[in-house]
């Protein structure tokens, strides 16, 4: 009688276990790498979704135009192997042939390059926000600032593997994540420390990666269409915790994100009279 | 005449030499073991990434002084050197018939420049912590971010080795336009000897400009200057833009040597004149040309203006034209050949392989679009692995192997160069093709320390490295075989089809190469 009630007991957990489980694969589904992945992250901005879209086209010309050169090397490998070809020919030209592999791969790129085009333009040029976020890279971590929300920042530092709940992904996860609304324009400013180095703001997920340099004000934008948690990296070596500041952004619903603000603008008002943010050292000497 | 022979004799033969094939073979032998230093770099690095966390190093900066020095390693001490400095010094005035470099003294400069080089850079490693600012040592991390002694370091042998590649430079170009014997024309010149007369144009031009940011870099870390320092009015993305101005012919200086020995080998192992030659030479002449204007594709993200990258993007894809011209030629000379698959063609047919792969993906990066969500990324590492780890060193390995015979008067053996072709094809693939889909993930690059979900693909990529190591120690072997166990070497050991001058030599060749000069009529 008590073993059954015990298989009851770790059949109610395991089923909690992999609801969680699921649970926690919903909610961030969309938002980090997963084991073994090949392809790009799911998009999560319809800037992101034209980069998945233009690289699967991509993709297959650039598998077709590889199988067709290692066809025809496999093949001239095989026809004219000593073994079965004897004799050389003294063919050196033969112009027909040599204009059609220039024009066509020439035409080709052609091709390709008008939706290309039309991508680089559509994710260059910011159309008008609904919200302007500041980030700023520090060594190692990143400052974010709300201009349109009030005289608030924060700072968003790694969490420590011993801070981490269940479910937060390690190098990833951070104590403050950047909170926006889901379904607006987002226009984020990318600048560094003037004292620094150059770091970049960089979200998979989103098909957003901008550099910070010092002394520069970069712009770039995106517009978030699932609620959720996203998770990017710096990735300009920016020294030696390169490795240590993660980007998470976390999108909320408008109700959401204005409790959020009202909430951010008590909690983080004091930020603004102390410049000079706590800097948690992680593996390092320095 | 006494005096001669104590110049030709003993330590005098090499410090003092003028000789081009002595100075040819140092090099050579100066190339095999930086690439086993930068090898073993790259060997505990991919040890550390075998596993998430910190293993191997106490702090992720030590990492970065690995790499730093990996990179610089394999490009200024392994492959220009093996290439530019080993086969084309060997090679470049025995196919064109020349009896020596125009200038022999200069060359002897050349070579013995990049010995304090060597020595600068891999103290570098031991001193202030090393620097960790990666092979393109972007200020502000170079400068304000890296205090020590150790970039100091790095800045001095990368002037050093450039210095030593400009007039390595001038000394290639003098030697082919003046010193052809008669008949020779420009048109009927070996394609390697093309390959390194464009190689030598790209280094001239470019080295200048990279000495001159570099020297910038060296005053803003010493003598107050602010070129790239924002507070002081200067910007840091003027030093990407100097950098790339050389970066990027450098890319194709690594590659066009290679290049060239492919074509001589894939014509000498289909029994076949090469297809298209004139193709062939002003493919390489445009891939030159346009190698000059293509640099801030390396810049996607740094926040140039829209239309800048959309020119950027199309110079870049235009590229591929040349580079298709190419490869669609090598096969057209295999076609209807009779050929011979010998170590040296693997290797050579590896290489179109391997080459073809990072092309292809370069034609991806080339989109400024999709780059924004590649750059920085392990997808970037997989491409100019496979065109430079692969592409470049596979092209080294076919023209060691191809011409083995011809500098060290024995023959290797056939049979274990072939597993060596295949532990280090096996290797590379299995290294870098996993890192595409890393790079896809999202991992980005100079990392030692990656989010739990990358382990597999690393995993994976460290396998890969450790058979490639493992097949470097083999090639050691290979060759200390060859050595004291090969047979003769003929003249011409592969026959009909190596029509080239140097073949018309003894093996090895005597150490004045043509008493009188021959003369050439056509063009094979």
């Amino acid at each position: 009688m008590g073993n059954h009630q015990g298989w009851y007991e770790s059949l109610a957990m395991v089923l909690a276990c992999v609801t969680v489980f699921l649970f926690s694969m919903e909610s961030v589904l969309a938002a980090q790498p997963t084991e073994w992945q090949m392809n790009f992250q799911p998009a999560a901005t319809p800037v992101m979704e034209d980069i998945v879209g233009l690289h699967e086209g991509v993709l297959w010309l650039i598998v077709a135009i590889s199988l067709f050169v290692f066809g025809l090397l496999g093949y001239v490998l095989y026809a004219f192997h000593e073994s079965r070809h004897k004799k050389s020919s003294t063919v050196t030209h033969n112009t027909t042939l040599e204009i059609a592999w220039t024009a066509i791969p020439a035409l080709i790129l052609v091709v390709m390059t008008v939706p290309s085009m039309k991508l680089l333009y559509h994710a260059d040029v910011v159309p008008s926000a609904d919200l302007t976020i500041k980030a700023t890279g520090y060594q190692w971590y990143w400052n974010y600032e709300y201009p349109d929300h009030g005289e608030f920042d924060f700072d968003s530092l790694l969490l420590e593997d011993d801070e981490l709940e269940p479910g937060q992904p390690r190098l990833l996860a951070v104590d403050e994540p950047v909170v926006v609304p889901v379904g607006r324009v987002v226009r984020l400013l990318v600048a560094a420390d003037p004292d620094g180095v150059i770091h970049s703001w960089a979200m998979p997920a989103f098909g957003v990666k901008k550099d910070a340099v010092p002394g520069r004000l970069n712009e770039t934008w995106f517009k978030v269409e699932q609620e959720g948690t996203y998770y990017g990296q710096c990735s300009e070596l920016c020294g030696a915790n390169h490795a240590y500041m993660p980007i998470a952004v976390k999108v909320v619903s408008a109700e959401a994100f204005q409790a959020w603000v009202a909430r951010a603008r008590e909690e983080f008002a004091s930020n603004n009279n102390e410049q000079t943010p706590q800097v948690i050292a992680h593996n390092t000497n320095q | 005449m006494a005096k001669t022979a104590r110049l030709t004799q003993g330590w005098r033969r090499y410090l003092y030499s003028t000789n081009h094939k002595d100075i040819g073979t140092m090099y050579i032998i100066f190339a095999v073991a930086a690439g086993l230093i930068g090898g073993f770099l790259s060997l505990i690095m991919r040890l550390e990434l075998f596993d998430p966390g910190l293993q191997l190093v106490e702090h992720a900066g030590e990492w970065n002084v690995w790499i730093s020095a990996h990179g610089l390693l394999m490009i200024f001490f392994m492959v220009m050197p093996a290439l530019i400095g080993g086969f084309g010094n060997w090679f470049v005035p025995l196919m064109i018939g020349a009896p020596d470099m125009a200038f022999p003294r200069m060359n002897n400069v050349s070579f013995w420049l990049l010995i304090p080089a060597l020595f600068l850079l891999v103290s570098s490693m031991f001193v202030d912590g090393g620097a960790e600012t990666g092979w393109t040592i972007y200020p502000p991390l170079s400068t304000s971010g890296q205090p020590g002694m150790a970039v100091d370091m790095i800045i001095l042998a990368l002037h050093l080795a450039g210095a030593s590649s400009i007039l390595g430079a001038i000394n290639f170009i003098t030697t082919i336009f003046n010193m052809r014997a008669p008949g020779m024309t420009l048109h009927k010149m070996p394609l390697f000897v093309w390959s390194v007369l464009v190689t030598a144009f790209l280094l001239l031009l470019s080295l200048p400009v990279l000495a001159g940011g570099i020297t910038m870099l060296l005053t803003d870390r010493n003598f107050g200057t602010t070129f790239f320092a924002a507070a002081g009015g200067g910007d840091p993305v003027l030093f990407q833009h100097l950098f790339w101005f050389f970066g990027h012919p450098e890319v194709y200086v690594l590659i066009l040597p290679g290049f060239g020995i492919v074509s001589q080998i894939v014509a000498t192992f289909s029994r076949k004149p090469v297809f298209g030659y004139l193709g062939m030479a002003y493919a390489m002449v445009a891939i030159g040309f346009i190698g000059f204007v293509v640099w801030a594709h390396h810049m996607y993200t740094v926040g140039l203006n829209v239309n800048t990258k959309a020119y950027f993007m199309i110079a870049t894809l235009i590229i591929a034209v040349p580079t298709g011209i190419k490869i669609f030629s090598w096969i057209a000379t295999m076609w209807g050949g009779s050929i011979q698959l010998k170590t040296p063609m693997l290797f050579a047919v590896g290489m179109i392989f391997l080459f073809t792969v990072g092309g292809v993906t370069g034609v991806v990066l080339a989109n400024a679009g999709i780059d924004t969500a590649l750059h920085d990324t392990y997808y970037v590492v997989a491409h100019f692995h496979y065109t430079m780890s692969m592409g470049a060193l596979f092209s080294i390995f076919a023209g060691f192997y191809y011409w083995f015979s011809k500098m060290s008067g024995r023959e290797y053996n056939e049979y274990l160069g072939k597993i060596h072709f295949w532990m280090l094809f096996v290797g590379v693939n299995l290294t870098f093709f996993p890192m595409h889909f890393s790079g896809l993930a999202g991992m980005p690059r100079r990392i030692p320390d990656y989010p739990d979900a990358f382990t597999g693909w690393n995993q994976v990529s460290t396998v890969g490295a450790v058979l490639s190591a493992v097949s470097a120690l083999f090639f050691l072997y290979v060759v200390a075989q060859a050595f004291f166990k090969g047979k003769k070497a003929a003249d011409n050991p592969w026959g009909k089809g190596a029509t080239t001058l140097e073949w018309s030599l003894s093996s090895p060749p005597p150490f004045h190469s043509f008493d009188t000069l021959p003369r050439v009529t056509s063009r094979q």
